[in-house]
C-alpha cells in the first residue's frame, strides 16, 4: 500500500490537494486493480517453463514477479490477460484460460 | 550489456495499475529501455499520449521515478528544462557537483515525428545529456488512430481511410531515425520491442552516452494496428524480419547493423496479420502492395550501403 | 538601506540587471523585437560569468516557456522574457506554467500582434494573456520595470501564491529610451528576493514525484481551478506587503494603482504603462488651467484591482478608460470592461468612455489626451457621451 492515502479523495475541498495537480508518490498505481478487465488468465507450468525470463520481459503490465532470477507469479491485480506472454514463450508453458465469474483473489 | 537474469536484477521502474490498453507495446518498450538504462537515477518526460494519459491518472502514478508531463509537442523541451535546471542548481551549489542522473524524455510517433520535431531538434542540437525515446506505433493512436508521417504508406487511418477513391495513406513515412543522425549527436538507434537484447543494449548506451541521444522504438498497437491483444510482440518481431524496421545503430556518425536478417521475408508477413492494410489484399491492389515491397527493397539497399560506407 | 546607483539605461538594460541580481537557476528565452537586448544583455552576464544560470538558448518561444514550466517543476527559480507574436506562441505553455502552479518570472515587451505585422507598442499581446492565470503587473517607466521584475519574484515564489508572474514594459518607449534609474546594490536585491524553497521538486530523487497528471476523467480537475483561483485573490495581499516591504527599501512607492490629482478629481483618465506619465503631465497643465483632473494608473491587472479603483473613482463626475488594445466585438478594450465591472457594485457610477488608442506604436499625441480630457468635462457637465468606443487619433 502506498502511504498517501487517498481512500477519501472525493471529500476533498480545493486546499487539501497537493498543489498543482501533483501527485506526491511515486508508482502508487500498484493500488489500482486492472485485473477486472481480464478474459483469460495466464496459468504458467512449472515443468515446461525453462525460466528463460522473456515473459518477464514483455509484460506490458510489469505483472510478472521474478525473484532470484526466476518467474514466480503472475500480478493478477495487474494482469489484463493479453496473452503476450504466452504468445512469446518459446517453451509453451504458459495457457491462458478462461476466466470464471468469480474472480481471483487480486490483493 | 546485461542478460534477462541481471536485468531482473534491476528495477521496474514502471509500476503495473497503469491503464494502457491489453498488449500495449508502449510500456513494453518503456520497461526495457529503462531496465538497460542501468543503474542510475531517472528522470522521466512524457508527451502527451496514451503513455502519459494512461500512466498518470489522478491520483494514480505509475511511475516510480520523478516524472513529468507538459504538452504533446514539448517533450524534449521540458526535459531539456529540467536537465538544464539541474546544470544550474549544481552550479547554485544546491545539488552536490558529483551527483549524476539521467533524464529521459518519451514520446508517441505523433508527437515525436509530427506536433515535437521541432522542440526535438532544438532539444538535441542544444547537446542537452538527455535521451529521447520515440515509441513509435505509427498513428495518433491517443485520439483515435489519425494518420501521423509515421504512418506507412497504404495503412487504414482514421484520417486516411479506404474507399473507391483511395486505399488508406496516400504518402511514404518520414524517415525519423535518419533525420535524428542527421543532427550529429554522440548516438541514434532504431529498435523494436520485439529484440529485448538489442534493445536493452541501446538504451544501455544511450544512457551512458554524455549529451543528446536518441532511439526510435518499434512499439506496436493492438487496437491502431487490428491484430490480436497477443500478438504485439509477434508482429514487431515479423518488422524486423520483412526489412520494415531495420535495427541499427549511429555511434559517433557510424552507422552499423545490430541484427542481421539473413533471409529477409516478404513485407505480406509483416502487412497480412493487420486489419489496416486488409484492404491491400483485395483484388485490384496487387501494384500497391508491390510498391511497397520495392519500397521496403528500397530503404534496405540504402541502408545497406551506409552501413558499407561506414 | 541598500546603496542605490543612479543610472542611464533603457528599460531592456535594467530589466536584465534586475534579472542577473535575482539570480535565477535557469533563463530558457527566444529573441523577439523589442525584446531581444534584455536576452542579449542577459546572455552577456552569462559569459562574463556574473551568473550561475543555466541559460538555455531554445528554438522558440514555446519551447522557452516548455523548457522554463521543465525548470521550474525540477525546483529551480526560472526567469524569461518575450513579446509579442513569442508570446502568442506561449500562449498553451501559459496556462499550463499556472495551473502547475510555477513561479515563473517573465518580461514582456508590450508590442502589436499581427497582422499586419508590426514591431511597436500596444497591449495586444499581453492582454490576449489576460486569462492564463498569471499574475500581471505593468511598468510606466524602465524604473517600475526593474522594480517590477524584482517584486516579481517574491510574489511568484511566496507560498500564498505559487503562480507564475509577467512583469510588462511597453516596446520601445521603455524597452528602449535611455531613462534615469536608481538600481539597488546586488546584495540588498538577493536579501529582499531570498532563496527559493520549491515544494515537490522534481529533483528530489529520494521522493519521486509526478508532475503534470491527468485529472480528466473523474479527477478534481474543477477543485484545482479552484484552488488556482483562490492563489491569485490571496496574491493581493501579497503583492500590497512586498510592494510595501519594498517601498521601505527603494524609497520608491508602490501600490495596485497609483493614482494622480484624484482627491478633487472630476474628471478621470485610467491608464496602464507608459501612457500613464504623458497623461499626469496634460492633467497637470489642464489643472493649472483650472480643470480637477485626475489620473488612475493601474500597476497591477491581474489581479484586478476592483476595489481600489471603485474608491479611487467615487465623486469622479465623468471617466476615461484608454485601452491600448482591443477586444473586438466586446462592449470596449479589456481594461474598460474591468473598470465598468468595477464599478458595478459602486455607491456610484459616472459615465465611463472607453477610448481605444495607440494601436501598433500609433502616436499618442498630447493634444489627443487634452481632447479626453476636454471631452470628459463636456460630459460632466450634460453633454451626452459617445454612444460606443471611440478610436482616439484614427483618420
Amino acid at each position: 500500500m502506498s502511504t498517501w492515502d487517498v481512500s477519501s479523495l472525493d471529500e476533498w475541498k480545493s486546499d487539501r490537494f497537493p498543489l498543482g495537480a501533483v501527485i506526491p508518490e511515486s508508482g502508487n498505481s500498484r493500488d489500482y486493480v486492472t485485473g477486472g478487465w481480464r478474459s483469460e488468465r495466464p496459468v504458467r507450468d512449472d515443468v515446461t517453463c525453462t525460466q528463460c525470463l522473456i515473459c518477464w520481459i514483455m509484460c506490458p503490465d510489469s505483472a510478472i514477479n521474478a525473484e532470484d532470477e526466476k518467474v514466480t507469479t503472475f500480478n493478477l491485480a495487474h494482469c489484463k490477460g493479453c496473452g503476450v506472454c504466452a504468445n512469446e514463450c518459446p517453451a509453451d508453458a504458459i495457457t491462458m484460460v478462461p476466466e470464471g465469474c468469480d474472480l481471483p483473489e487480486v490483493k | 550489456m546485461a542478460n534477462l537474469k541481471e536485468l531482473t536484477h534491476r528495477e521496474d521502474r514502471l509500476e503495473g495499475g497503469h491503464r494502457l490498453c491489453a498488449g500495449c507495446g508502449a510500456s513494453i518498450a518503456v520497461r526495457q529501455v529503462l531496465l538497460g538504462a542501468g543503474l542510475e537515477p531517472v528522470v522521466v518526460g512524457c508527451a502527451t499520449g496514451c503513455l502519459e494519459v494512461s500512466t498518470t491518472i489522478y491520483p494514480y502514478s505509475a511511475w516510480k521515478t520523478p516524472f513529468i508531463h507538459n504538452a504533446f509537442e514539448n517533450a524534449a523541451a521540458t526535459v531539456s528544462g529540467v536537465e538544464a535546471a539541474f546544470k544550474g542548481l549544481k552550479a547554485a551549489g544546491k545539488i552536490p557537483a558529483d551527483k549524476r542522473v539521467k533524464f529521459v524524455a518519451f514520446g508517441g510517433d505523433g508527437g515525436t515525428y509530427d506536433i515535437g520535431l521541432q522542440s526535438l531538434s532544438g532539444a538535441m542540437e542544444r547537446g542537452h545529456d538527455m535521451v529521447y525515446v520515440c515509441y513509435d506505433n505509427g498513428a495518433y493512436m491517443n485520439t483515435g488512430i489519425q494518420r501521423s508521417s509515421a504512418t506507412p504508406k497504404g495503412a487504414w487511418a482514421t484520417t486516411a481511410q479506404v474507399g473507391a477513391a483511395q486505399q488508406g495513406k496516400q504518402q511514404r513515412r518520414k524517415d525519423l531515425t535518419a533525420i535524428m543522425a542527421a543532427h550529429n549527436i554522440p548516438y541514434v538507434a532504431q529498435a523494436s520491442i520485439s529484440h529485448w537484447k538489442d534493445l536493452t543494449n541501446k538504451a544501455e548506451k544511450a544512457f551512458a552516452v554524455q549529451g543528446p541521444a536518441f532511439i526510435n522504438v518499434f512499439a506496436p498497437c493492438p487496437r491502431g494496428w487490428r491484430i490480436p491483444y497477443n500478438k504485439t510482440v509477434e508482429i514487431a518481431k515479423s518488422a524486423v524480419q520483412t526489412g520494415f524496421w531495420p535495427l541499427f545503430e549511429v555511434e559517433d556518425g557510424v552507422w552499423r547493423q545490430t541484427v542481421r536478417v539473413v533471409n529477409r521475408k516478404p513485407i505480406e508477413e509483416f502487412l497480412k496479420p493487420q486489419g489496416r492494410f486488409k484492404h491491400l489484399f483485395a483484388p485490384g491492389n496487387e501494384a500497391l502492395l508491390a510498391e511497397m515491397q520495392s519500397d521496403v527493397d528500397h530503404q534496405w539497399d540504402a541502408l545497406q550501403s551506409r552501413f558499407n560506407c561506414s | 538601506m541598500p546603496t542605490q546607483k543612479t543610472v542611464a539605461a533603457t528599460g531592456n538594460t535594467v530589466v536584465a540587471e534586475a534579472m542577473r541580481q535575482c539570480a535565477p537557476d535557469v533563463v530558457a528565452a527566444y529573441p523577439i523585437t523589442p525584446q531581444t537586448t534584455i536576452v542579449e544583455e542577459f546572455a552577456a552576464f552569462v559569459a562574463k560569468g556574473r551568473v550561475h544560470t543555466e541559460y538555455v538558448t531554445v528554438e522558440s518561444e514555446h519551447s522557452a516557456m516548455s523548457a522554463c514550466v521543465g525548470a521550474s517543476a525540477a525546483g529551480a527559480r526560472v526567469m524569461t522574457a518575450t513579446s509579442s507574436q513569442g508570446l502568442a506562441l506561449m500562449w498553451e505553455e501559459l496556462h499550463i506554467a499556472a495551473g502547475m502552479r510555477l513561479p515563473i518570472v517573465m518580461a514582456n515587451a508590450n508590442r502589436a500582434l499581427s497582422a499586419p505585422i508590426n514591431i511597436h507598442c500596444d497591449h495586444s499581446d499581453i492582454m490576449g494573456a489576460r486569462d492564463t492565470g498569471w499574475v500581471m503587473l505593468f511598468a510606466e517607466t524602465a524604473q517600475e520595470a526593474y522594480d517590477n521584475t524584482i517584486m516579481a519574484v517574491r510574489v511568484a515564489e511566496n507560498d500564498d501564491v505559487l503562480l507564475p508572474v509577467m512583469s510588462t514594459l511597453d516596446g520601445f518607449i521603455t524597452t528602449h529610451s535611455i531613462d534615469r534609474v536608481e538600481l539597488m546594490d546586488d546584495e540588498s536585491v538577493s536579501a529582499f528576493v531570498g532563496e527559493y524553497v520549491p515544494k515537490y521538486p522534481l529533483l528530489d530523487l529520494e521522493n519521486p514525484v509526478t508532475h503534470g497528471s491527468f485529472a480528466g476523467l473523474d479527477g478534481p480537475f474543477f477543485e484545482f481551478k479552484k484552488a488556482q483561483r483562490e492563489a491569485i485573490e490571496r496574491s493581493r495581499k501579497v503583492i500590497n506587503d512586498v510592494g510595501a516591504e519594498f517601498s521601505k527599501l527603494s524609497g520608491r512607492p508602490f501600490g495596485m494603482i497609483e493614482t494622480w490629482g484624484m482627491e478633487d478629481a472630476e474628471v478621470a483618465i485610467i491608464v496602464l504603462g507608459s501612457t500613464a506619465g504623458n497623461v499626469r503631465h496634460v492633467a497637470r497643465g489642464l489643472r493649472d488651467a483650472g480643470m480637477k483632473a485626475g489620473v488612475v494608473k493601474v500597476r497591477c491587472f491581474r489581479p484586478f484591482p476592483f476595489a481600489e479603483i471603485a474608491e479611487a473613482l467615487l465623486g469622479v463626475k465623468a471617466v476615461a478608460v484608454m485601452d491600448r488594445a482591443e477586444s473586438f466585438g466586446a462592449e470596449g478594450g479589456p481594461l474598460f470592461l474591468e473598470v465598468r465591472s468595477a464599478l458595478y457594485d459602486s455607491s456610484e457610477r459616472m459615465p465611463v468612455i472607453d477610448y481605444i488608442y495607440g494601436l501598433g506604436g500609433s502616436d499618442v499625441k498630447l493634444e489627443l489626451i487634452e481632447s479626453v480630457y476636454k471631452d470628459l468635462t463636456d460630459i460632466a457637465s450634460g453633454v451626452e457621451a459617445p454612444a460606443g468606443l471611440v478610436y482616439l487619433g484614427t483618420r
